[in-house]
């Protein structure tokens, strides 16, 4: 069993604190994605978990220990660099047994172990080659595997595919998780990017500037989003979002933008959004879809009819880009049809996924 | 518009020289500098093997006309009418403990210096390192007087210690450098995936990081070692007898107030220079550097 748990865990180089006061459990085998633009502390969360960085305060725990001051050594995780971090000087076939070298097991132990996970990510062919002469995803996949013939209570992955070009980084993904099914252990995995995040996490936490913005299941994090920095971070394209005002029409509270166009708000919203605050409206491209193109059945939505700008057609789908509130908006059309720039349509904007955000906070006004 | 197409142009096509006259013009200037760099080296080992009179004779004889094997067997005293030698042996001892001793010294301070300012962050590390560089900028025979008096005082004076302690010197700031740079190059991941895969800070730089930077202490190794073995300058001052001579000081030995033994003196250069060519092709294979290429990365 090894779970990890982060207790107000702080870190500062000198007088500036990077990373403030973060508090995070991850249960034993789950997979956890750290995600969050350049600079927002996941890397170094994840190199305290390691042990490469200090902790400035707080407690980290792997299972039942708590391993602040523990070296590296033993704190009984792998981890992936960006880098790989190969040993240049050994063979593939010794990169993987340096661990178990290290750790004075038998040579028929590190013999047995290196041949399985040798098999298991497929490496048999390249055994006695450098690291040098292997390509990038093969060097991945030593990188993996040294990960793994250790059998560690917990993996690390810092960044391990930004590397690979994005065809080689759609199969690493693939493998990653074939991989956490196939060995199950607790895994963090830091990435910059949001696509990897979903598809590989069971749980995301969301960072920025250092603190958790929000941890969730990736579609807590996609249809829930607590904030407006997450809306916006999490889904590609990204999430519109227009500044209105909460007014009533007919006694029911309506978001007014700054075009003069009203949107109902959702019932559940009622409460909070009181009339005369300012908030932010959003809406995810697929809930904008011109009339008989959309993803979902809306049971309540509203028609508008928008001059499309540009069309990003994608094969299964279009991006129209139109203007709303004199922003910039995407919508998405499922089924496409061949749209022209300049051409009139009538979109239709789904009101049951209607994310609204208090615009001083940020918040999400959602109960 | 000339230099513009220049620019335009992939630099290994620059680099590549088409025609045929360029590449003999180039040929002739590389000739001409290893005239230049080789001829004075190839003089003395000529002048070695052959006799006296040849050294003397006008006009000049390039190519020894009776090769003679003579002047070595002066140097050790063993002409048939000679009463003895020089004492080159235990000059070469001298030579060969005292840069031996200090290269070794000054490689394992000098690398471990240059790993902390490749891997660590402290307080006044720029204005120290600053400090270690500036320390070559003084030419070492400005410091013989002042060694010379401070050695006598603390009785260093015609010690191989004495020796050693200032190539130390030399060599430490050097090696720091030199090191430094080698370290830089290792990527900082490599030795924390080693901390991770289990071993101590010290394992991973036994294991990982120094195997990577063998290459540049082999070179900083050679430099430490010729740097000892051929300084004249100090050496020249702070030796005195047989118990510290080292060999360029020997040379002075077929000096004497009107002549000068230029036979004799060639055969102890061509002596010198044999260890420091064979060291240098030893370790050769390991100047190689780009070990660490491939490790990291695509």
């Amino acid at each position: 069993m090894a779970e990890v748990r982060l207790e107000n865990v702080t870190k500062r180089y000198g007088g500036t604190e990077v990373v403030h006061g973060i508090d995070l459990e991850i249960a034993h085998n789950e997979f956890v994605v750290l995600v969050g633009p350049s600079g927002c502390g996941k890397s170094t969360t994840l190199r305290m978990v390691a042990g490469l960085e200090e902790i400035s305060g707080g407690t980290i725990r792997i299972g039942d220990r708590v391993v602040n001051a523990l070296p590296p050594r033993s704190r009984n995780i792998s981890m992936v660099f960006q880098s790989y971090a190969l040993y240049p000087h050994m063979t593939v076939r010794e990169n993987l047994g340096f661990g178990l070298k290290i750790a004075r097991q038998s040579e028929a132990e590190i013999t047995k172990r290196v041949d399985e996970a040798a098999e298991i990510l497929g490496l048999h062919d390249y055994m006695d080659r450098l690291p040098q002469h292997l390509s990038g995803g093969q060097r991945q996949r030593v990188a993996m595997g040294r990960a793994i013939v250790r059998n560690p209570d917990v993996f690390l992955f810092d960044e391990p595919l930004s590397n690979l070009d994005a065809k080689l980084r759609g199969q690493m993904r693939v493998e990653i998780k074939k991989l956490h099914h196939r060995v199950a252990t607790t895994v963090i995995y830091v990435t910059h990017d949001q696509v990897e995040a979903m598809t590989l996490a069971d749980r995301i936490v969301i960072m920025r500037d250092g603190y958790i913005e929000q941890v969730g299941t990736p579609s807590e994090v996609f249809d829930q989003p607590a904030n407006i920095f997450v809306a916006g971070f999490i889904g590609s394209p990204p999430m519109n979002l227009l500044d209105a005002e909460v007014t009533s029409e007919g006694g029911a509270p309506v978001a007014r933008l700054a075009d003069g166009l009203t949107i109902p708000l959702p019932a559940d919203l009622a409460v909070s959004a009181t009339t005369g605050r300012q908030v932010v409206v959003g809406f995810r491209p697929e809930s904008l879809a011109p009339q008989g193109h959309a993803l979902h059945s809306a049971a309540q939505s509203i028609a508008i009819s928008r001059t499309v700008v540009i069309a990003e057609p994608l094969g299964t789908e279009t991006i129209l880009f139109t203007d709303l509130a004199g922003r910039e908006v995407q919508g998405r059309m499922l089924n496409p049809r061949p749209v022209k720039p300049g051409e009139v349509m009538d979109f239709m904007l789904d009101l049951t996924r209607l994310h609204v955000f208090d615009k001083a906070t940020g918040r999400s006004l959602r109960a | 518009m000339t230099a513009s197409t220049a620019d335009a142009v992939p630099l290994h096509n620059r680099l590549t020289i088409e025609k045929p006259w360029q590449r003999w013009l180039i040929r002739l200037g590389v000739f001409v500098a290893m005239v230049i760099l080789c001829v004075p080296g190839l003089w003395v080992a000529l002048t070695a093997f052959r006799p006296n009179v040849e050294v003397l004779a006008r006009p000049t004889v390039w190519i020894p006309q009776q090769p003679t094997l003579d002047n070595f067997l002066k140097i050790f005293g063993l002409l048939p009418k000679q009463q003895e030698g020089l004492p080159v042996l235990l000059y070469f001892t001298n030579s060969l403990v005292i840069s031996i001793t200090s290269t070794v010294i000054a490689i394992l301070i000098g690398m471990m210096g240059g790993y902390a300012f490749a891997r660590y962050r402290f307080r006044g590390k720029a204005t120290l390192f600053l400090g270690f560089m500036l320390s070559r900028s003084v030419p070492g025979v400005a410091l013989s007087l002042p060694l010379f008096i401070l050695w006598s005082r603390v009785g260093l004076i015609d010690t191989p210690l004495g020796l050693i302690i200032v190539y130390l010197a030399i060599n430490i700031p050097f090696t720091i450098w030199l090191t430094d740079g080698f370290f830089r190059q290792i990527p900082v991941d490599l030795g924390e995936a080693a901390q991770i895969d289990g071993c101590t800070r010290w394992q991973a730089f036994w294991k990982v990081e120094f195997p990577l930077a063998r290459s540049g202490l082999a070179s900083a190794a050679i430099f430490a070692f010729l740097t000892s073995w051929n300084e004249y300058a100090l050496a020249s001052q702070l030796t005195r007898t047989t118990a510290s001579k080292t060999l360029p000081v020997g040379l002075m030995d077929f000096t004497a107030q009107f002549t000068v033994d230029w036979t004799g003196m060639c055969a102890m250069a061509v002596l010198i220079i044999i260890p420091a060519l064979v060291l240098t092709f030893i370790v050769q294979k390991h100047l190689i550097a780009g070990l660490t290429f491939g490790g990291v990365k695509g």
